[in-house]
């Protein structure tokens, strides 16, 4: 007994990934292979963010409520970067919108600037707010005249047309830039602040993001974003693809006649297409994983990362021995929150639009979170096994929900309102349930699934 | 009169109707849930996410109640049911921070856990109990608030003055401020003269000496969760009776409250009022749109043709952050020098 007890806690790590792979196999035998990949993929990304977050809690115990606000900063940057630009609302309005966005920058440098220099105070705010005048009526001049260009297909100033790729990085810098900012102000005060910061922050991006159709088309979507992977109807009509699905399925189709086998094996190309491209996906978004965890590994056994869980473990001792905490946090909340837009910007590639409504605090900020905490904080793999967990019990959990609705309303007589009720409104009830498993870990199991190995030094 | 001056009267009967009222109202509606913050941290050593989501809950409750009442027929003409509903749904919503402060909070309270846990736990039942609200009432806005809207209505108010601009008082507006007073005095009675209050205020300043003295500090904490209740539960029916009940506005008021206790000094009672009521003005002056003002004051030749706004409306929680974002650089202590600033 002690023995199986012992080999468990070794093997932890490997054995729950075991069960987690065999369940997502399971479900790929008795659904489908394509529901299986979508659910790991979005488990990849999903992972990529909570390894962001996992390193600004687990590491440095900074709490971020902003996620969402992180994620979106990279959604943004992939129309930016990848979308081609809208040459007509560029003429129409786009040196006007520069020229605005120019002067509202030069009025904040002045105002920053004049205080310093310890200007009079009233004279500063004067200057600040007659500056902020004049910015709002060329914005919003700028802003109605490239509204206006073709508003049912266009109406934004578009993207720079570059390569897909490039927008992840472009993602991970302004989220580290947002993070950069908030971090300047909050760290160093109470812990708070900085929650209530990122909390803020990240609801102000998504409301800039849907009122400001100039930029990335507001409530009216951007859709039709090029892809790094090819597309479905260009793989159904590759050879080599074609003769590996008929390779596979060589015994099933060997009992077909000629013209049988035809549209056995294009129907059989509809699906592989479909798989193919998610595959490649997973291969894509694994790699960028991998690399992360590795990358953060690695820093965590350096010389930075002993550092940086000295400062967690011991704040006050850390100071003492000279360590700059401010500095050493705002670093980590930086890199944390630039993984996070990473990540975000992956997702609006994987999902190929960019829509600012599927924003939720609850689906991103605290989702993210319960996997976090579920997989053990402080361990990067623990978060990649919560991220599988969670969003298999996230997607299952709403068919779920309404399966037991429809069981019950066997024994419920027909026309009751109070069951369409019900059906109606089960899928808050996630909330309630993502909740109560997060309060229930912190409760019972603090360290999480994976617990950190070296949380003492 | 001259007509420049029936001019200048009539710009300010408007900028009363619709800029004063609705952010004294507002101002109110804000300081009572700011009080509930104020008084789960001085109390509690946290920062209380789920405040908003509560006050969904404690509406919820008034709304439910309400309903029954009024099918029932147990109203009174010009009053809004909803405040009859009040002490019934008051006792449900005691029910419900005391049980939660059982199964989540007790724990961390006795492991000692550090304030950053306490954040984590209040957002974990900040989700539940917005779910909770949201399975029950769904998440769509509705308008609870029956019998007289108006104490005296614009109409009224021309007929009576002659003015071109009328000022209209909601019976929310009123309800509003004066319950905000009798409550706002209640409290600072009951913290200043009655001996829980000042056991309560000795907790907070210093918990170990309080011990010592011999306070009891679970009956400090129960008393803590029903003003909590009390405050919170009415700062969400007062709110719902003005703007309507949706869930998600609820939860976004987070913001502005958190602004309002951080501008005021967190865990100063006084301070949270003063922080309430200036996001509060801020949100609405700047917010308002200002051509019909400028065009009593100013001559013919100067008037605006633009609606003369600082701010969209849908920026309006970007004031509250922003508000707080200069706090934290000019006076990271809050106006009404709060207790600490650095974690323990």
């Amino acid at each position: 007994m002690n023995n199986l007890n012992t080999f468990w806690q070794a093997n932890k790590a490997i054995a729950c990934f075991t069960i987690m792979g065999l369940i997502l196999l399971f479900v790929g035998l008795n659904q489908s292979w394509a529901l299986v990949l979508g659910i790991i993929n979005l488990s990849l990304i999903s992972a990529i963010m909570a390894l962001g977050v996992n390193i600004q809690w687990g590491y440095a115990g900074l709490f971020n409520v902003g996620i969402m606000g992180f994620a979106a900063l990279g959604g943004v940057s992939v129309v930016l970067i990848a979308q081609q630009p809208v040459t007509e609302a560029i003429d129409a309005g786009g040196m006007k919108m520069l020229f605005a966005l120019i002067l509202g920058a030069a009025t904040i440098a002045a105002g920053v600037l004049l205080n310093r220099r310890g200007v009079n105070k009233w004279l500063v705010s004067a200057i600040v707010v007659i500056g902020y005048l004049f910015t709002r009526y060329y914005f919003s001049e700028a802003a109605d005249l490239i509204e206006k260009v073709d508003p049912a297909i266009t109406g934004y100033l578009g993207g720079f047309g570059l390569p897909i790729a490039f927008s992840w990085v472009v993602g991970g810098i302004a989220a580290a830039g947002a993070a950069w900012w908030i971090g300047k102000i909050t760290l160093g005060l109470r812990t708070d602040y900085l929650a209530i910061a990122t909390l803020g922050i990240s609801e102000i991006i998504l409301y800039v993001i849907k009122n400001e159709d100039w930029f990335v088309r507001g409530l009216k979507n951007v859709y039709g974003l090029p892809r790094p992977v090819p597309y479905e109807v260009d793989m159904q009509k590759s050879e080599w693809l074609q003769n590996i699905v008929a390779w596979i399925h060589r015994s099933d189709l060997e009992l077909l006649s000629q013209s049988e086998q035809v549209t056995q094996l294009s129907e059989l190309m509809r699906s592989a297409s479909v798989v193919f491209v998610k595959l490649s996906y997973s291969g894509l978004i694994l790699l960028i994983l991998v690399a992360f965890i590795l990358l953060s590994n690695l820093a965590l056994n350096s010389p930075w990362g002993r550092k940086v869980r000295a400062i967690r473990d011991n704040e006050v001792a850390a100071s003492a021995m000279g360590k700059n905490i401010k500095r050493q946090h705002l670093q980590i909340f930086v890199l944390g929150s630039a993984i996070v837009g990473v990540a975000g910007a992956l997702l609006v590639t994987y999902d190929g639009i960019f829509i600012p409504t599927a924003y939720q605090p609850l689906r991103f900020t605290f989702l993210i979170w319960v996997m976090v905490i579920l997989g053990g904080s402080g361990n990067n793999l623990g978060s990649v096994l919560g991220a599988f967990i969670i969003w298999f019990i996230w997607i299952q959990s709403g068919p779920m929900g309404l399966w037991v609705v429809e069981m019950l309303g066997n024994y419920i007589q027909e026309g009751n309102t109070s069951l369409e009720f019900i059906e109606d409104r089960v899928h808050y009830l996630r909330l309630v349930f993502m909740g109560t498993i997060l309060l229930l870990i912190m409760r019972f199991s603090p360290g999480g699934i994976l617990p950190e190995k070296n949380k003492e030094l | 009169m001259t007509s420049e001056s029936i001019d200048i009267i009539n710009a300010f009967a408007l900028l009363t109707n619709f800029v004063i009222l609705p952010a004294l109202s507002y101002g109110s509606q804000l300081a009572l849930g700011a009080l509930a913050v104020t008084l789960v941290y001085s109390i509690l050593r946290f920062s209380n996410f789920a405040q908003g989501d509560s006050m969904a809950f404690g509406t919820m409750l008034v709304i439910l109640i309400s309903s029954y009442m009024i099918s029932r027929g147990w109203t009174i003409t010009g009053v809004p049911t909803a405040l009859l509903a009040i002490p019934m749904a008051l006792i449900g919503m005691s029910i419900y921070l005391l049980t939660m402060d059982r199964l989540v909070y007790r724990h961390y309270r006795r492991i000692k856990a550090k304030s950053i846990v306490g954040i984590s736990a209040s957002i974990g039942v900040m989700f539940v109990t917005g779910g909770i609200v949201r399975f029950i009432l769904g998440a769509s806005a509705q308008r609870f608030g029956d019998g007289e809207r108006f104490i005296f209505s614009v109409r009224e108010f021309k007929a009576y003055t002659g003015l071109e601009q009328g000022i209209a008082l909601k019976t929310s507006q009123f309800l509003t401020v004066t319950i905000a007073l009798l409550l706002v005095s209640f409290l600072f009675y009951f913290l200043q003269k009655t001996k829980t209050g000042k056991a309560m205020r000795a907790y907070s300043d210093n918990k170990e000496l309080a011990l010592l003295s011999g306070i009891d500090p679970d009956k400090v904490v129960q008393i803590t969760w029903l003003l909590v209740a009390l405050f919170t539960t009415i700062a969400g029916t007062l709110y719902g009776l003005d703007k309507g009940f949706a869930p998600q506005q609820y939860h976004l008021l987070l913001l502005p409250i958190f602004a309002s206790v951080i501008v005021g000094g967190i865990g100063s009672p006084i301070g949270a009022i003063a922080g309430a009521f200036l996001v509060a003005f801020s949100e609405i002056f700047l917010t308002y749109a200002y051509k019909k003002f400028l065009i009593y004051l100013l001559p013919l030749s100067m008037h605006p043709t633009s609606l003369v706004q600082l701010i969209g409306t849908e920026y309006k929680y970007a004031i509250s952050f922003v508000i707080l974002v200069i706090v934290l650089l000019i006076k990271p202590t809050g106006l009404f020098k709060g207790k600490v600033i650095v974690d323990e």
